[in-house]
């Protein structure tokens, strides 16, 4: 066994030699962990922000990005995806990041402004062209033979803001009444014929595949759908909807360790500037300065949103409806 | 101890146990580990809940019926492929692979694209009542292509190396065909096709990307055991992700011991 060691000691070389010229490459690039959809959102802002930053410091800056369903990425993070800045679908991921990684401070949301949401979206409805189903606000949905496509929200981070979306239409259409929204998601979830694993999934079993009248979805999810097959598609925007706000934080650790820090901070500060906020304007994301509206080519309808805080905050929300034996596995248990 | 007749014995041994260390044993263990974390009750929450236990009834049986068919329809074309010369036979052999080599999530979006109620294949299927898509008869499917080339591949050199000759004698003999091919031929192959058999089941049962774009994921009805990993994880719960694995990865290694013993039985058997 002895002549084991030799080998053992290659493959550790190997792995060290990987780790030190990763470590070696610091400084003036930047690492960031987004969810799936805003691939092309922060394509966009990372020549908008290196052009911010050279103006500023002379530095020129690369920004890295990486983009996957948001718990995955939280989850990536956690185990050593050195991070310097996330940019997630739910404050949930980045609060686990927090808890369990220990990768920063559990008062992230307060280092940004708006709960350190830069841009919020909210949940549409997209039907198909001409809308042959009639659907013009959530109470369509339950309908009989009415297909309704949206993921699995134990899987996906976009999918439990179409599951609260939809519950808080039945607790505002029932003024309030905890059984009947929860026999309105019930009776939702039984005409959903597919539960894909994330957002683009469902995105894609509804468009490429044909199958279902309405997606529930991301509201720049549609509005890019809408842009990419013209005349295909139609957005419904219900009367009542929930306001998602997708969280921003730095990961303190990682920065730190990088050198990062003041970079890190202003790549997430400079989200919130004018140009920066045109910028999401145009992606079909909603800016938090209104004044950019008029000048940005994306209508937003306007509706009426329910915040997260209306169900005690992510944590309880997800403990309520999404843990194991939670309200929405409650809807799929076996009718006794 | 007196030297091996085969030199290099204590690098070869040395060298394979730290390979087979470093890729296989220390990933098993840290997932073993990981669920032994566990409390009683933990543990059977984790794996006695409806939702997982239907979701561990459609893994095995769905595996085990997928391998059976990769198993007769394995077995049949390795032999054509070994017995017979005909044009495109080398392209036909490449052509087995393909599941091996294709990236699963390709797998399961061609699948899904084919057998969706509205695809090209599952329009007709559903035309005489065979619905395909997003049902478990897709689960069946998308594991019996990824395991198929397994069934193929270890049948097929068994069968080159095995001269046609004990058939031609059992023949003129006066064994007829088909007492040729279940006294001869079959019981030759046996240890090959057994072996095909498992390893298809044992991918099949862990088989995640190919899977979850055709079954629907319904729970209770088309949710694998894979992908209540997946979705154990997405709750931040690693060691009820770990509980399910385990038990997965327990299945998949008792099919292959017990297929490793049977080998040795009817070797020795044979030897006898």
């Amino acid at each position: 066994m002895k002549r084991v060691f030799p080998y053992l000691l290659a493959s550790l070389l190997v792995v060290l030699g990987a780790t030190v010229a990763r470590a070696d490459t610091a400084s003036t690039t930047l690492l960031n962990v987004s969810y799936d959809p805003t691939r092309e959102l922060y394509t966009a802002y990372n020549a908008l922000f290196a052009k911010h930053w050279k103006a500023q410091t002379g530095e020129t800056v690369t920004i890295n990005q990486s983009h996957g369903g948001s718990g995955a990425q939280a989850r990536s993070v956690i185990e050593g995806l050195e991070a310097d800045v996330v940019t997630l679908a739910l404050a949930y991921d980045i609060d686990a990041i927090s808890s369990k990684g220990k990768l920063l401070a559990s008062d992230w949301a307060k280092a940004f402004p708006d709960n350190s949401s830069p841009y919020t979206s909210t949940i549409v409805l997209v039907v198909r062209k001409g809308n042959p189903k009639a659907i013009h606000d959530w109470g369509d949905l339950v309908r009989p033979g009415v297909a309704v496509i949206t993921a699995n929200p134990k899987t996906g981070g976009g999918a439990r803001w179409n599951f609260l979306a939809a519950y808080a239409y039945g607790l505002r259409a029932s003024h309030g009444d905890d059984a009947k929204a929860r026999a309105f998601v019930t009776a939702l979830y039984k005409n959903v014929p597919v539960l894909d694993s994330g957002a683009r999934g469902s995105t894609t079993t509804f468009t490429e595949r044909g199958i279902g009248d309405v997606l529930i979805a991301w509201e720049n999810e549609a509005i890019l759908t809408t842009r990419e097959h013209p005349g295909d598609y139609e957005i419904v925007v219900p009367r009542w909807s929930i306001l998602a706000e997708p969280p921003v934080a730095v990961v303190d650790v990682n920065a730190k360790k990088h050198g990062t820090t003041k970079l890190a901070h202003e790549y997430l500060a400079y989200l919130y500037s004018p140009e920066a906020q045109l910028l999401e304007c145009e992606q079909g994301y909603r800016p938090r300065l209104t004044s950019v509206y008029g000048k940005c080519k994306t209508h937003f309808a306007v509706t009426d949103l329910t915040t997260i805080a209306a169900f005690g905050g992510w944590q309880a929300a997800q403990a309520r409806f999404f843990s194991d034996g939670g309200i929405f596995d409650q809807i799929y248990q076996p009718s006794k | 101890m007196k030297p091996d007749a085969i030199p290099g014995r204590a690098l070869a041994l040395g060298t394979t146990v730290s390979i087979v260390t470093l890729l296989v044993l220390i990933p098993l263990a840290v997932v073993v580990l990981t669920a032994s974390g566990l409390s009683v009750s933990g543990l059977r929450e984790a794996l006695l809940s409806p939702r997982a236990l239907a979701a561990f009834r459609l893994t095995f049986v769905a595996s085990l019926a997928a391998a059976s068919v990769d198993l007769i329809a394995g077995t049949f074309v390795a032999w054509v492929l070994v017995r017979y010369r005909f044009v495109g036979d080398v392209f036909l052999d490449a052509l087995v692979n393909v599941p091996l080599a294709m990236p699963t999530a390709v797998t399961g979006i061609a699948l899904a694209t084919l057998y969706a109620p509205t695809g090209s294949a599952g329009r007709v299927l559903t035309t005489i009542g065979l619905h395909v898509g997003y049902t478990q008869l897709g689960v069946w499917l998308a594991l019996t292509f990824v395991g198929f080339p397994f069934a193929v591949r270890t049948v097929q050199p068994v069968l080159a190396a095995m001269p046609s000759h004990f058939e031609e004698a059992a023949a003129s003999l006066g064994a007829s065909r088909a007492a040729t091919l279940a006294r001869v031929t079959l019981p030759l192959l046996g240890p090959a096709i057994l072996t095909g058999f498992a390893l298809a089941l044992a991918r099949a049962l862990g088989e995640y990307g190919s899977v979850i774009f055709i079954s629907g994921n319904m729970p209770l009805r088309t949710e694998i055991a894979p992908l209540l990993i997946v979705t154990r994880l997405e709750e931040y719960d690693y060691q009820g992700a770990a509980a399910i694995a385990t038990v997965l990865l327990v299945a998949s290694l008792l099919a292959l011991v017990a297929i490793n013993t049977i080998q040795r039985r009817l070797a020795v058997a044979r030897v006898a």
